[in-house]
């Protein structure tokens, strides 16, 4: 797993589905402490909460997800308490789980970064996928001098890249 | 993981199902079926009555649903048709500790047979 590997975008990795195009629904970026820095939808019939709530609420189901991850983690010898924040190399971290109606991928960088992609839940592996969109994060976002860390990414490029990338998958 | 952290855990998953069905992008959502994490695979299934039942197992692992509802099987035959089992309380039943590893056991060789 090579998040720093060359200085350029690497290409693409192939389409993970056997139906292209369309099968995401939406993606979150989340910064360590939990401030949303970017949610974008392309397909969600259905909102129950207000933005704030709905974001509150995904930040603290993966949060405890991972938390019972490397709990139930039947490789490890010795687990930290349920609850205890783990650091983001720490303890074993789930990387998807799905339901009849989703599936939502989550990849978490060294520097804290969550990226979480909810598509539907055909799709195979993301994990490729998300290491993309973390290059184009890279790129568009920490590369740019006038982004401040820790608020919510304004970057109309940055958007258009995720858009067009997410829409093939 | 002693009892404590099994109930800690059991409510842990209670709420995270209730949350993710909240997220849901559209309706219809009923449980997390699956989580993969990176050293191993985690199913769930969900009877009708609102009992869960859970496997871990190896990262990959085919067929775990059918699993699962052989378990719920077993479930039904030796625990709640037994008279004296009491509701809620942790299952002491020899007979379905022992027809609970023998199917798993038959999993294992028809798994490594393929």
């Amino acid at each position: 797993m090579q998040f720093f590997g060359g200085s350029e975008i690497s290409p693409s990795p192939p389409t993970p589905t056997t139906t292209t195009g369309n099968n995401a629904h939406m993606i979150y970026i989340f910064n360590r402490n939990g401030v949303c820095l970017l949610y974008r939808e392309w397909n969600r019939p259905l909102h129950t909460l207000n933005p704030q709530q709905d974001h509150k609420l995904m930040f603290g189901l993966l949060f405890s997800l991972k938390s019972l991850a490397s709990k139930m983690d039947p490789t490890s010898a010795d687990k930290g308490n349920l609850g205890v924040p783990q650091l983001p190399g720490q303890g074993c971290s789930f990387h998807s789980f799905r339901t009849n109606t989703y599936k939502l991928s989550f990849m978490e960088t060294p520097s804290g970064i969550k990226f979480i992609l909810v598509t539907n839940p055909r799709t195979s592996d993301l994990r490729e996928t998300l290491k993309y969109i973390y290059n184009l994060y890279v790129e568009y976002v920490a590369k740019n001098p006038l982004y401040t860390p820790g608020t919510p990414i304004r970057c109309g490029l940055f958007n258009t890249a995720v858009d067009q990338y997410v829409r093939s998958i | 993981m002693d009892t404590n952290d099994s109930l800690r855990v059991a409510s842990l998953w209670h709420s995270m199902h209730a949350i993710s069905q909240q997220l849901s992008p559209t309706t219809g959502c009923s449980e997390i079926e699956l989580l993969e994490a990176n050293t191993f695979d985690l199913h769930c299934f969900q009877s009708l009555t609102g009992s869960k039942f859970f496997v871990v197992c190896k990262l990959g692992t085919q067929h775990m649903e059918a699993l699962l509802k052989v378990v719920y099987e077993l479930y039904t035959d030796y625990v709640l048709k037994n008279p004296f089992y009491e509701m809620k309380m942790p299952i002491r039943c020899e007979v379905f500790d022992i027809n609970l590893t023998q199917t798993v056991q038959k999993d294992r060789v028809a798994l490594l047979g393929r």
